[in-house]
């Protein structure tokens, strides 16, 4: 089935800030492990976030320990600062894997990452290895998901691997 | 030096305090047989002193391990020279101890004594809820009373709020947070309105008149097995915490549990989903409780039941996509609900039924209540729409209190004004 959407996207940021995007989503019939297609137009641009970018790029690069976390928001909801744009790139990172997984019959949010560690590279690219937590409507199940994510400043944003982890007995 | 650390264990042991200054917590996910092996060979190491919290149980399972300070050292180098990788869960276990120690203290100092020095604007365990109804009932007794209308599974008792101006038996309006336990904002915002009616039954002239005429049941942790669970162990947990027979696995959707189209499509007879919907009708005693009050008390004319998230307000059914034969005044009254809901703080809320406006879904609480001829039988789905989701900072509770208060009251006016 092919979809035609008129989509109004806000800043998740800055909610007056908004970009009207249309877009074909096109779900395989038969096979169904294979991601939609999406073709997408932006009628706008996007806000330039370079200078928070180098900012957050350059605090985890001068690091002295690999920076690690769990349980981000906390049972509470809560956020620190300093985690914020490890939540914001969980986000974008559990976009492709949710886009990798869905059907017509699946919606998908990220519930919370379990757990983040970054992993040392010797080249400029910052990756961090996520356990999340993702949320299926349809079916209420809280998914856990392993994905290692790269991301570099003016390279952006790849998820290298993923995989569905087992539930814990306890849960 | 062995001998001075094993001196000082005594020494500690015998004090009755246990440090765990620089102990750490690895965790361990092994990928291959060999790394498994090499693991459990590890529980045997006793003079390493190992404190396993999660045992090795298979590939592909964390392993979980306290390690003490003397013992990191070797431990670390023998793990990287068998190549088995590991993380590091916790920097300094002691540290971790005296921050809870602190958060403790500091939360038992505000152990609220009036409902005025309660803190609506943060999430509460049990026992503080349901201190919180007995300091509410004893401020205003005149105006509310509490209820035990049975037991959940685990033999936690089942709280209901009476709020009532006199009469006897007089129509009545429900309202039940909390069924599903990880949906925190609902059980917060149960306890704000039961503040709230308190404060307005006499100045806010819409409640007054509802109040006039009807009584409001208020059930706040209508889930308390689950709610206890998702404070102790699992966040995430949604159903009952009932043991059910041939399965490893617990609980059962207590919105899929009622006797209406059960066991229908729209929810599961696996006893390790989330919609499980139980071996039968009304298992659960979470759920028997309601539905015996409902008949016994057989004068309920509004029925709300409160879910998180996605800002949705929905009428039945869920079972069928049969409108119900007052399909199109419960679609008006939802759209003035959302109407009043939004006017607060111009959150966006979907309005329909349950079966077109979410998805199918069976055994659910307000399709058996609409069919007992509760005609305005709702649910609400509060905030947000996915970017927190469960997890709502707990700022934004008094805001989703707030607004859905003034839904929830032109559902109860509109009720009141419908009494035949």
């Amino acid at each position: 089935h092919k979809y035609h959407l008129e989509l109004e996207l806000e800043d998740v940021l800055d909610k007056d800030s908004t970009v009207n995007c249309t877009a074909e989503v096109l779900y395989h019939l038969g096979n169904k492990n294979i991601a939609p297609d999406v073709q997408f137009k932006l009628e706008g641009e996007l806000k330039n976030t370079d200078e928070a970018d180098n900012v957050f790029y350059n605090r985890i690069k001068s690091l002295e320990k690999e920076l690690v976390a769990e349980n981000i928001p906390d049972n509470h909801g809560n956020v620190s600062p300093e985690m914020e744009p490890i939540h914001l790139l969980a986000w974008v990172a559990s976009g492709y894997v949710i886009w990798q997984n869905s059907t017509e019959n699946t919606k998908f949010q990220l519930a919370q990452i379990k757990h983040v560690k970054q992993v040392k590279r010797s080249d400029e690219y910052l990756e961090f290895d996520y356990k999340i937590l993702l949320h299926e409507m349809l079916t209420q199940e809280i998914i856990p998901w392993q994905m290692t994510v790269l991301w570099h400043p003016q390279h952006g944003v790849e998820v290298t691997r993923d995989s569905r982890q087992p539930k814990e007995a306890s849960e | 030096m062995r001998g001075l650390v094993l001196l000082a264990a005594l020494v500690a042991a015998a004090a009755g305090t246990e440090t765990f200054v620089g102990h750490q917590v690895l965790r361990i996910i092994p990928t291959s047989d060999e790394e498994l092996q090499k693991v459990q060979e590890l529980q045997d190491l006793e003079e390493l002193q190992l404190d396993f919290w999660l045992a090795p149980r298979g590939l592909g399972h964390p392993v979980d391990v306290r390690v003490p300070f003397p013992s990191l050292q070797p431990l670390k180098a023998h793990l990287e020279a068998n190549g088995v990788s590991y993380s590091i869960m916790i920097e300094d276990v002691q540290e971790l101890l005296d921050q809870e120690q602190m958060e403790m203290l500091r939360g038992r100092r505000q152990m609220p004594i009036t409902t005025n020095t309660f803190n609506y604007a943060s999430y509460h365990s049990l026992d503080e809820i349901y201190t919180f109804m007995d300091l509410l009932v004893a401020e205003n007794p005149n105006l509310v009373s509490k209820l035990e209308i049975g037991r959940s599974t685990e033999n936690r008792p089942l709280y209901v709020l009476k709020f009532s101006k006199g009469g006897t038996n007089r129509p009545a309006v429900w309202i039940d947070t909390g069924i599903h336990s990880r949906e925190w904002v609902t059980q917060a915002s149960g306890v704000w309105f039961a503040k709230q009616i308190v404060l307005d039954h006499e100045n806010d002239k819409d409640l007054a008149s509802v109040l006039d005429k009807m009584d409001i049941f208020l059930e706040i942790v209508t889930n308390p097995d689950g709610f206890a669970f998702t404070q102790t162990q699992n966040r995430m947990w949604r159903k009952t915490r009932s043991k059910q027979s041939g399965s490893i696995c617990v609980g059962v959707d207590p919105n899929r549990n009622w006797d209406a189209g059960f066991g229908g499509s729209g929810a599961s007879g696996n006893p390790c989903s989330e919609t499980y919907h139980g071996p039968y009708a009304n298992s659960e005693p979470e759920v028997k409780a309601i539905v015996d009050f409902v008949k016994n008390h057989g004068n309920i004319k509004a029925f709300v039941s409160i879910h998180s998230y996605s800002q949705l307000l929905l009428y039945p059914y869920g079972y069928t996509r049969t409108p119900v034969p007052d399909q199109k005044e419960l679609h008006e009254v939802s759209a003035k609900a959302v109407a009043a809901l939004s006017s607060l703080y111009g959150t966006n809320y979907k309005y329909g039924s349950i079966i077109t406006t979410i998805y199918q879904a069976s055994g659910g609480t307000i399709d058996w209540t609409y069919n007992q001829g509760i005609k305005y039988s709702f649910t609400f789905e509060l905030r947000d729409t996915g970017r927190y989701g469960f997890l709502l900072p707990a700022k934004q509770i008094v805001p989703t209190a707030q607004e859905t208060w003034l839904a929830l009251k032109v559902l109860m006016l509109h009720a009141r004004d419908h009494l035949n």
